[in-house]
């Protein structure tokens, strides 16, 4: 009896373990249906779905890795516009792979090993924190080009590329300052490295052009992607007095804060209007799909060479997003102004020597490790 | 800290608490039942994902609730099929829930020709009251400018204390979450008390996912809860499985959340604390609780059940 029972009991289990594994593969293997074949990384699961069919000619396998959900409408999206755009110019002539919510450190170099391993000739990673893994790794697979996004450090197979978002912050900053009656513009931050401070610091000089009473008070988030917690710094930023709040964060909750609190905002990454209409005054944005197309190119000619690669809002990677309703028209003529200023070169966004928060003139220095914030910025450039 | 500033960060704490206070006080009931689900993750942002889907679709909130409410307790029901009928590991099931559900609550998100991915929600929970009432001080604002679902999360909270500890089937419940088989040999159904419960679990936490993506940032992008879910199996030991205290300690998780950013801007000396050890609050304040509660005598009252998470083996003997 007693044994029957058992049996009974492990056949049970048995199905039961399917289950769990069928639900698992589930949730790994689900992936959207159009352009991009985009897998739905459940918290870090990976696996790979091949796109298109193998035609006569030749298909670069492109492989692209972010830190966020591709779904976040931001820094994430952004980069997956530009991926869908690489698969719009060549069609079958491409196959993509595109890994979401890789977390930032060691782990990320399996991830970019198996990716070059399973053929994949062109690599892009879209987060700061995988340098070192993806430097690592490209060491490893010294065939594959590995394209890291916002570092500082090349190799042989390994470029870098970034652009010069403080162009458009800038910009942003000026439409900030007009808006602000308080005088004082809440900062959203996510981390405080240089990109993050270079964009803090574009932003405060723009909104002191037309308003040098103006202030900008930052607070640290400690996450790239994380709605409730983004949401909850700009309302504390509000109730600190702030009626226009900024942000270096990857979703739109805290425009929606500002929406709802009658604040105005000023967004990053895309065109965010649609969270937060009445909020909107603009934001700086990225077009990677030029240099997504030119790059592919590049390894198909077998022309690429190691580089890092710095655009800007002359070459269309930064752009200054459209206007909300409620700039003023004055605001927008001079914010266009400064924008051809800028794109013309007569304009530069930071110059030698510079004030910093403390009121103290100091030389720049190299701009892609500022570590400091400049005069009318209120918060910790250290965090 | 002065006066306004504390009510703005209680206001604050009760808007991010109140979806915590849904799962937590679901997941209370579930596992005083005996069983556990780690799935809570996964059930919250199938939640978020179905409320959002049906508001959008209709423009109707309350509808958008509902579905919530059926689609967090569809999900739980995996879980309550494979570790009541089929006794897996209640651990290996519930993980796989929240991954399951995290991979699937993106997967609807962004599928169809409509995708709902970043697009902000059509009708948003706006406080029930508002004119003079919400003016009193204090009282005003606290008592009478939350929305419909704060009110009814202290309902839901109010009534599962009631529940628990003054009705003979809250008496069954907890019989059967210490002891099942004495509970079966006094006559009650354990297996149907575990899937009832385990349901209402995930159609709290469901709810709780509804929280997010219809009021406290409502849109739909991929991953809108950060960690709630797993906060509030935390919250669970927390309020050491009483709903009352869910209340408080989903309240005082809500108020560390929303300090850290506050603090930020006080300026000196305030401002000079890292921030990354402020981001460490939240966190830092439940280990503290949980030490001073499971320390001496008061570790007795804590009220694990003593059967979580042992799959019941009828007439095993």
């Amino acid at each position: 009896m007693k044994e029957e029972y058992i049996m009974a009991r492990s056949r049970w289990r048995i199905l039961a373990i399917m289950v769990v594994a069928f639900a698992l593969l589930a949730a790994a293997c689900s992936s959207s249906d159009d352009t991009t074949d985009t897998t739905a990384a459940a918290a870090g699961t990976d696996t790979t779905v091949a796109s298109g069919t193998d035609t006569s000619g030749e298909v670069l396998k492109v492989a692209f890795v972010h830190v966020g959900p591709v779904a976040d409408k931001g820094w994430s999206w952004a980069h997956d516009q530009g991926a869908q755009a690489l698969k719009a110019e060549y069609g079958d002539g491409v196959e993509i792979t595109t890994l979401e919510s890789i977390p930032e450190g060691s782990d990320a170099q399996r991830v970019f090993e198996d990716l070059a391993a399973n053929g994949n000739t062109l690599i892009f990673g879209t987060s700061f924190g995988y340098m070192d893994p993806m430097l690592a790794a490209a060491e490893n697979f010294p065939d594959t080009v590995f394209m890291h996004a916002t570092g500082f450090k090349t190799s042989e197979n390994m470029g870098n590329y970034f652009g010069a978002a403080e162009e458009a912050r800038y910009l942003s900053g000026m439409a900030a300052g007009a808006a602000t009656e308080t005088n004082l513009i809440g900062y959203v931050a996510a981390f405080p490295i240089p990109e993050v401070l270079r964009g803090i610091n574009a932003f405060t000089l723009g909104a002191r052009e037309v308003n040098p009473d103006a202030e900008v008070q930052v607070v640290w988030t400690s996450t790239w992607f994380d709605p409730p917690k983004e949401g909850t710094a700009a309302e504390s930023l509000i109730d600190a007095g702030a009626d226009v709040i900024a942000m270096h964060q990857d979703s739109a909750a805290p425009g929606q804060a500002a929406e709802a609190a009658g604040a105005g905002w000023v967004g990053y990454n895309t065109d965010m209007t649609e969270f937060a209409p009445t909020a909107w005054l603009t934001a700086a944005t990225w077009d990677w799909a030029p240099f997504y197309i030119t790059t592919a190119q590049q390894v198909l000619d077998g022309t690429w060479k190691s580089e890092a690669v710095y655009g800007n809002m002359a070459d269309g990677m930064v752009v200054l997003a459209p206007f909300g309703d409620s700039v003023a028209q004055d605001t927008q003529d001079l914010i266009l102004v400064r924008e051809s200023e800028i794109i013309d070169g007569a304009f530069v966004v930071f110059t030698d020597p510079i004030v910093n928060q403390d009121g103290e003139s100091q030389p720049l220095g190299d701009i892609f490790g500022m570590d400091f914030f400049v005069e009318g910025v209120i918060g910790s450039p250290t965090g | 800290m002065n006066e306004s500033l504390l009510m703005l960060t209680v206001m604050a704490a009760i808007g991010l608490g109140t979806p915590l206070i849904f799962a937590t006080v679901g997941e209370i009931l579930t596992e005083r039942s005996g069983i556990l689900n780690l799935g809570v993750q996964g059930m919250m942002l199938i939640g978020a994902v179905a409320g959002f889907w049906a508001t959008f679709t209709t423009g109707n909130l309350f509808l958008g609730v509902v579905i919530a409410i059926f689609a967090g307790a569809a999900l739980s029901s995996i879980h309550a099929f494979l570790s009541i009928t089929l006794r897996v590991s209640q651990i290996v099931s519930g993980l796989a829930l929240a991954i399951f559900g995290t991979g699937l609550a993106s997967f609807l998100g962004r599928a169809g020709g409509n995708p709902l991915v970043g697009n902000p929600s059509r009708a948003v929970f706006e406080p029930v009251f508002t004119g003079s009432i919400t003016e009193i001080p204090l009282i005003g604002p606290l008592l009478f400018g939350q929305d419909l679902l704060v009110y009814l999360s202290w309902a839901i909270a109010a009534g599962a204390s009631y529940y628990l500890f003054h009705t003979r089937m809250g008496l069954s419940l907890r019989a059967v979450g210490e002891d099942p088989a004495s509970a079966e040999s006094a006559g009650v159904n354990v297996s149907r008390i575990r899937y009832t419960h385990v349901l209402i679990g995930g159609a709290l936490a469901g709810l709780g996912g509804a929280y997010f993506s219809l009021a406290l940032t409502p849109t739909w992008q991929d991953d809108p809860i950060g960690a709630a879910g797993w906060i509030a199996i935390a919250l669970v030991i927390l309020s050491s499985w009483r709903p009352g205290r869910a209340v408080f300690a989903a309240y005082l998780f809500g108020a560390a959340e929303r300090v850290q950013f506050t603090l930020q801007t006080l300026g000196e000396p305030w401002s000079d604390i890292p921030s990354t050890l402020l981001a460490m609050l939240p966190f830092v304040l439940a280990i503290i609780a949980m030490i001073v509660l499971t320390s001496g005598k008061r570790a007795r009252y804590l009220g694990a059940p003593e059967a979580l998470a042992i799959p019941y083996f009828r007439e095993q003997r």
